[in-house]
């Protein structure tokens, strides 16, 4: 949402240069998520809604630990409950917080077509700026983890901004400062991939999750949103986290050699006519008068 | 109407009705808005158009609205020239002998009815193109409202709309290019309704010869 003190290094639907790409040197920021020490309290939750001041709206009750099914326009930062049942009939329940993952190669921003309505600061973060924002929805179709919402209101879409105002000025998120069990961490991403490392290495070695492993998927060129999971062979269990997240291949198709293709044809289609016109002319002469209102 | 009323004052016979002309219209000036604001979304090159519409909200508002209308005008060009579409032998000669019509030897040409197998084929096209444009502008449309477990329709209707818009633009360009620079008389037709006779034995002789040969022939 602010961008006062942010470089910027993509810009969505944008006709030249990037101003101040490459000016700054900065980190990449990530958020890491360790699922095993995440107790559900939802105090994550709390604090995304105050930091952003979002407004209340009506949370359900479905049995679980979860507050609602999915993340809202209004509620970008939610804690997804699965019980799961091991092999040996023992329960474990998985607790994940779901928001975006600020990929390194973004679908929303690559799919939409508003001038800046979607940027990516050079610290990684994808913040939408609704300003610019045409409602079209691209973005919706572009993002493989389900995560922008359009208020149905204003025909704007919003998710979680990592805090970009905060961090901006040197703090972290709201999320990682209200959790209680230092599940969630911030830092650069080197430093957060190595710390997620120990811990999956801990879980390996020290308890009983040999599958125990980091969530950084590589088919969205990483994320700013790292995840330590007990089974990192089933990110699915996790509230559906893909196993192998990319931005789909039409998205890729259609911005890619879809694109490519049109353009060559509309502009060699243009100077061919006009090429044709030149030399071979109208198909009848204006003395031949077969205008339509003059004499026959 | 009968062939004896399509021939009009001076000569003239009568081409396209003023509901044809009307109708024509209304697919023209619905279908160059979409093209505009869709070019603004197809490429940030040709974002300033839609800015010069109103905005990228306005243009993202009404470009569906405006859809709406160039289905319904196709629509009701289907029921109008649907019959006179269908392809026919002559049809089939005109292909072969597409390069003498496309170097101005409209002489050596196979003789055309109302419609030429070139306006038949931009005739389906836009069709075809209308009708996938339609469903999967849909879904464009509303995309909030396409549970995550069928998002493939989304996937889907990113890539079929602008590649159906691709082949509407090839056509669109053709059919400006004749209507406006190769045939003269043409654009005058859709707008006024009638060609001179002279028009009518050049391009389309089969049709000429279909409505004279009644319209001299004693009535009753």
């Amino acid at each position: 949402m602010s961008q006062a003190t942010l470089r910027v290094q993509k810009i969505s639907g944008h006709a030249g240069s990037v101003p101040g790409q490459d000016a700054q040197r900065e980190y990449t920021v990530c958020k890491l998520i360790d699922t095993t020490t995440c107790i559900g309290c939802k105090a994550c939750e709390v604090a995304c809604m105050e930091w952003n001041d979002l407004p209340f709206g009506e949370t359900s009750f479905d049995n679980t630990y979860q507050t609602m099914p999915e993340t809202r326009w209004n509620y970008w930062n939610l804690i997804l409950f699965n019980e799961h049942e091991k092999e040996d009939g023992s329960l474990m329940w998985l607790m994940r917080k779901n928001q975006c993952m600020h990929c390194a190669e973004p679908g929303c921003l690559a799919a939409c077509p508003a001038d800046g309505a979607i940027v990516q600061y050079a610290n990684g973060i994808v913040d939408f700026q609704q300003a610019n924002c045409i409602g079209c929805g691209y973005c919706i179709t572009g993002c493989p983890f389900d995560i922008p919402k359009m208020n149905p209101k204003t025909n704007r879409v919003f998710k979680c901004t990592l805090c970009s105002d905060r961090v901006s000025e040197g703090l972290e998120p709201a999320c990682i400062k209200a959790c209680p069990t230092g599940c969630l961490h911030f830092g650069s991403k080197e430093d957060m991939k190595d710390l997620a490392d120990k811990r999956a290495k801990q879980l390996r070695e020290h308890y009983d999750f040999p599958n125990a492993g980091i969530y950084d998927p590589a088919g969205v060129g990483g994320t700013g949103v790292v995840y330590v999971l007990h089974d990192a062979t089933k990110p699915e269990l996790y509230g559906g986290l893909p196993a192998d997240p990319h931005v789909p291949w039409s998205v890729k198709l259609w911005k890619g050699p879809l694109k490519w293709l049109g353009n060559v044809a509309m502009v060699g289609g243009l100077i061919g006519l006009f090429v044709h016109y030149l030399r071979f002319g109208p198909k009848a002469r204006e003395d031949e008068d077969i205008q339509p209102g003059g004499p026959s | 109407m009968s062939h004896q009323e399509q021939i009009v004052p001076h000569g003239h016979i009568l081409r396209y009705t003023f509901t044809e002309r009307l109708t024509h219209w209304f697919a023209g000036f619905s279908y160059v808005y979409l093209l505009l604001t869709g070019l603004a979304f197809w490429s940030p090159w040709c974002f300033w158009i839609a800015l010069g519409l109103g905005g990228g909200q306005v243009s993202r508002m009404l470009h569906p609205w405006i859809g709406l209308i160039f289905a319904a005008s196709v629509l009701r060009m289907f029921q109008l020239w649907a019959s006179q579409m269908r392809s026919s032998a002559v049809d089939r000669e005109w292909w072969k002998n597409i390069r003498y019509y496309s170097t101005n030897q409209d002489d050596k040409m196979p003789p055309a009815g109302r419609y030429n197998a070139g306006q038949k084929f931009l005739f389906w096209g836009f069709f075809w193109s209308a009708g996938f444009l339609l469903l999967s502008g849909v879904v464009l449309w509303f995309p909030t409202y396409v549970p995550w477990n069928f998002r493939s329709l989304r996937y889907l209707a990113v890539l079929i709309h602008p590649a159906a818009a691709l082949l509407t633009i090839g056509l669109f360009l053709i059919h400006l290019y004749m209507g406006l620079f190769a045939e003269r008389g043409a654009f005058g037709s859709v707008i006024r309704g009638d060609v001179s006779a002279a028009f009518a034995k050049r391009y389309h002789p089969g049709w000429y010869e279909e409505i004279t040969g009644q319209a001299t022939s004693p009535k009753k």
